[in-house]
């Protein structure tokens, strides 16, 4: 009847109490890219579930191939090609990548019952490397690959059961320009070969390079679709976040102070080397650069968690030595870690003890926790912070991700810090929630804040940032004012190819 | 108090019930006053130890040298009564308290310090200091005659009409639990266990916890082995032996989680009386010997089982109220 390999009429899916998906509809054809976009929340985890058997749906019909079908496990979906490449790859780090590719589909010889054929393995390994032209032995440990290799065996898997469907879920975040590069190769040779790609993103540049078509869901329902030539970035974020964010980025108007926070030279071997730059109050200093840059070691390091191994740092203009995030926090830094999950907050943990943790001296002045104290620092910051929650004394694990950013930022912020280090703060957090950061982080500037914004998202650091530090690999590439900062010389600068500053090799 | 019912100590509550009801069927003096009163006298050891071992576990630590050190303190306490019969009961048992408190110091400084993971570290040590034991006792006992009354009557003296060794268990719990509820370093040690990064992000000193928290259960220890000694008037070497799986499982089946971070005394308190029960009643419906053992294993599995049932149902619970 059409062209479809893959189908969805009507989907919806009930979780006890919610529904997740309400009578969504998908059109999947080969050789195609087709980008399924929506905030956090919106359903594509559930849906891309959903497409692989992990989740059965409620009602509606899925039909492959032009057959109404139901997987009733991951393996049943895998079997009939559709595959899934996930965010966090889920690879075994201790085998090599011939046994991770052919997990769960092992040769077998035929010979004994269950004896595993591992040369042929070995060779369609190869030969499925070579084909993706990609440097990688089939015996080497996944430990032993970048994340970005790890990716590719990831679709190398996938191409190992002749997977009709890919999906791959964000499958940029962790990789670096030259990454991307090669991931699109792929994308593309994919398309070339027929097969269907279903490509999950929150960026828009790489929607409009990469993808044809695409499908927007907003809490569960689907919303609209259509060809990506013939849209524009305000037409997809209107349909994802049902209005127009007219005003992506707060006017900055906050008068830059005097110098608050200045580095000297500051190195770590092996991260970065010779580091300098001047925070002043009011100010937002964005620092751009790709994964592995050095970014985050310098902020650590700043913060007393990694030690430096040279250079000075002086706060209003006194030198002083900070040995570990107390010191740091004594003199009015405040770092938000990059990776909320596993450096912000304590899962295990309710909202008030969270968000007082970091000035549990303050609450205590003998041994003993003041609760009133606590109750009152609890209260101001988690309202200013408007964390959705059914009360400050409900665990953390049971808050959705935009709001476990916002209490790591309160905690942050109730300690009254005089320089903010945001590390990545809206980072897989959704186009709304992240709005409000925004505002929020000028809001703070305009109060005689210093703030330090590292972000990978270019639009956030020309939107957001009054000055502009560019690193690759370890050092500062280049340093941009508002005015000189252009989507074109921060790229150059952060990918080394600048050379107006010397250094980067 | 809706709450209150969903948490694993109502769970506990209900199945310590549910077990003494089933117990009493068969013998219905089990649920005299008397009798309970032994079942919490005899129990109250495990309790104290097991809240040591709960402060370590919090921080996703374990302790395995607790029987160890259970043994040596005590061995130590014993005979420093037998050759010094005239020191007066109350320093022989500081004593003791002091010994278990600098053996959970090295176990604390070898792991804070030296890095050394806690598994492994209580595992060389458990053999070091029940070595120890040996070394100081040359093998021999310290027998009931060997003993001063006063040291003897330690655990078995009474006030309002509870024993001292009960007095000991409460009066630990209630220092423990308020410890870890209301002090900075009681909250610091969830922090550790809950997440270390982010603990150390915001300050917390790992080092200064991880010493902290092997030095309590040192000191519980300290406490337990003199009680244990005198209780039973008789200090052998083999004191305590296998009592850290005891106190592991007393710990789990109170809800605290292996991986650090959750759980609570007071069901740090129930998991211990829940096996303190089991190990009473057998005898007492007349189980043959020879399968006691493999009934133990039994209910503290069906426990951990039903516990975690209940647990998945909670969670599940929690699951829809976020998505609604």
């Amino acid at each position: 009847m059409n062209d479809n390999i893959l189908e969805l009429r009507g989907i919806t899916k009930y979780f006890p109490g919610i529904k997740a998906l309400d009578g969504v509809d998908l059109n999947i054809r080969p050789g195609e890219v087709h980008a399924l976009i929506g905030e956090n929340g919106a359903g594509k985890s559930t849906l891309v579930k959903i497409l692989t058997g992990v989740y059965t749906p409620t009602e509606g019909k899925i039909f492959y191939k032009g057959k109404s079908v139901s997987f009733k496990n991951a393996l049943e979906a895998q079997a009939s090609g559709i595959t899934a490449i996930h965010q966090e790859a889920s690879m075994f780090s201790e085998l090599s990548v011939a046994e991770n590719i052919y997990m769960g589909h092992h040769l077998k010889t035929g010979k004994f019952p269950g004896s595993l054929d591992w040369r042929g393995m070995r060779k369609k390994t190869k030969a499925l490397l070579d084909d993706l032209e990609l440097d990688i032995h089939p015996d080497t440990l996944i430990k032993n690959l970048g994340v970005a290799q790890r990716h590719m065996v990831e679709i190398a898997k996938a191409l190992s059961i002749d997977a009709q469907v890919v999906i791959m879920d964000e499958p940029t975040s962790a990789l670096t320009l030259r990454e991307v590069e090669d991931l699109y190769r792929i994308v593309r040779r994919l398309k070339e070969e027929g097969k269907a790609i279903i490509f999950i993103s929150h960026k828009f540049d790489e929607i409009f390079e990469i993808t044809d078509y695409f499908t927007v869901l907003r809490d569960g329902r689907y919303i609209g679709e259509g060809n990506v030539k013939e849209s524009t970035v305000d037409d997809i974020v209107k349909m994802m976040v049902g209005r127009s964010l007219d005003q992506m980025y707060p006017e900055s108007n906050a008068k830059i102070g005097d110098v608050i926070l200045e580095a000297e030279g500051i190195s770590q071997t092996g991260f970065f080397k010779d580091v300098s730059f001047k925070l002043h109050k009011g100010e937002i200093l964005g620092f751009f650069g790709l994964v592995g840059a050095g970014r985050t070691e310098v902020m650590r390091s700043i913060f007393g968690i990694d030690k430096l191994s040279n250079g000075t740092v002086s706060i209003n203009g006194k030198r002083v030595h900070i040995h570990n995030p107390k010191d740091a926090m004594d003199m009015g830094l405040a770092y938000v870690p990059e990776d909320r999950q596993n450096q912000g907050v304590i899962l295990d943990m309710d909202l008030s003890k969270n968000i007082t943790l970091p000035q549990i001296d303050n609450i205590s002045p003998g041994t003993l926790i003041d609760k009133k104290k606590e109750k009152e620092i609890t209260n101001e910051f988690g309202s200013m912070m408007e964390i959705k929650c059914a009360g400050y004394h409900v665990n953390a694990n049971t808050l959705s991700g935009g709001n476990q950013q916002k209490v790591v930022l309160a905690k942050w912020l109730a300690t009254k810090p005089a320089v903010l280090i945001l590390d990545e703060p809206t980072k897989g957090i959704d186009v709304a929630t992240k709005a409000s950061v925004h505002k929020f982080v000028s809001e703070l500037a305009a109060e005689g804040l210093g703030v330090i914004l590292i972000s990978s998202e270019l639009p956030e650091v020309l939107g957001m940032a009054d000055r502009v530090i560019v690193m690759h690999e370890g050092l500062i590439t280049g340093e941009f004012t508002r005015e000189e900062a252009n989507s074109e010389n921060i790229i150059r600068a952060a990918t080394g190819t600048t050379d107006d500053i010397g250094g980067a090799a | 108090m809706k709450r209150f019912l969903r948490t694993r100590e109502f769970n506990l509550i209900i199945l310590i019930v549910v077990l003494m009801i089933i117990v009493a069927f068969r013998a219905p003096h089990f649920l005299s006053g008397e009798n309970i009163e032994r079942i919490i006298n005899d129990t109250s050891i495990l309790i104290m130890v097991s809240i040591g071992q709960f402060f370590v576990i919090l921080t996703g630590g374990i302790d395995l040298s607790v029987g160890s050190v259970i043994a040596f303190s005590g061995m130590a306490a014993s005979m420093l009564n037998q050759y010094q019969p005239g020191i007066p009961a109350a320093i022989v048992f500081l004593v003791g308290v002091v010994i278990g408190l600098a053996l959970g110091m090295i176990n604390g400084a070898i792991v804070a310090f030296g890095k050394v993971p806690p598994i492994i570290t209580t595992l060389g040590t458990m053999s070091i200091f029940r070595g120890f034991t040996f070394v100081l006792s040359k093998g021999q006992w310290v027998t009931a005659h060997e003993m001063t009354e006063s040291y003897m009557a330690i655990p078995h003296g009474s006030f309002l009409g509870l024993t001292n060794l009960i007095w000991a268990a409460i009066i630990i719990s209630a220092i423990t639990y308020y410890f870890s509820r209301y002090t900075r370093t009681g909250r610091e040690v969830y922090a550790i266990g809950g997440n270390k990064v982010a603990a150390r992000f915001v300050g917390v000193k790992e080092e200064k916890i991880n010493f902290i928290i092997f030095a309590i259960s040192g000191i519980l220890c300290g406490i337990a082995g003199v009680m244990w000694t005198s209780r039973y008037a008789a200090a052998v070497n083999e004191t305590a032996t296998g009592f850290e799986l005891q106190t592991v499982a007393a710990c789990v089946l109170g809800g605290v989680s292996i991986a650090g971070g959750s759980g609570a005394v007071p069901g740090v308190i129930l998991g211990a009386l829940f096996l303190g029960i089991i190990n009473n009643a057998l005898p007492v419906i007349n189980l043959s010997p020879f399968f006691q053992m493999f009934i133990q294993g039994f209910v503290v599995l069906l426990a951990m089982f039903v516990n975690t049932m209940m647990d998945k149902r909670n969670e599940k619970l929690l699951l829809n109220r976020r998505r609604a």
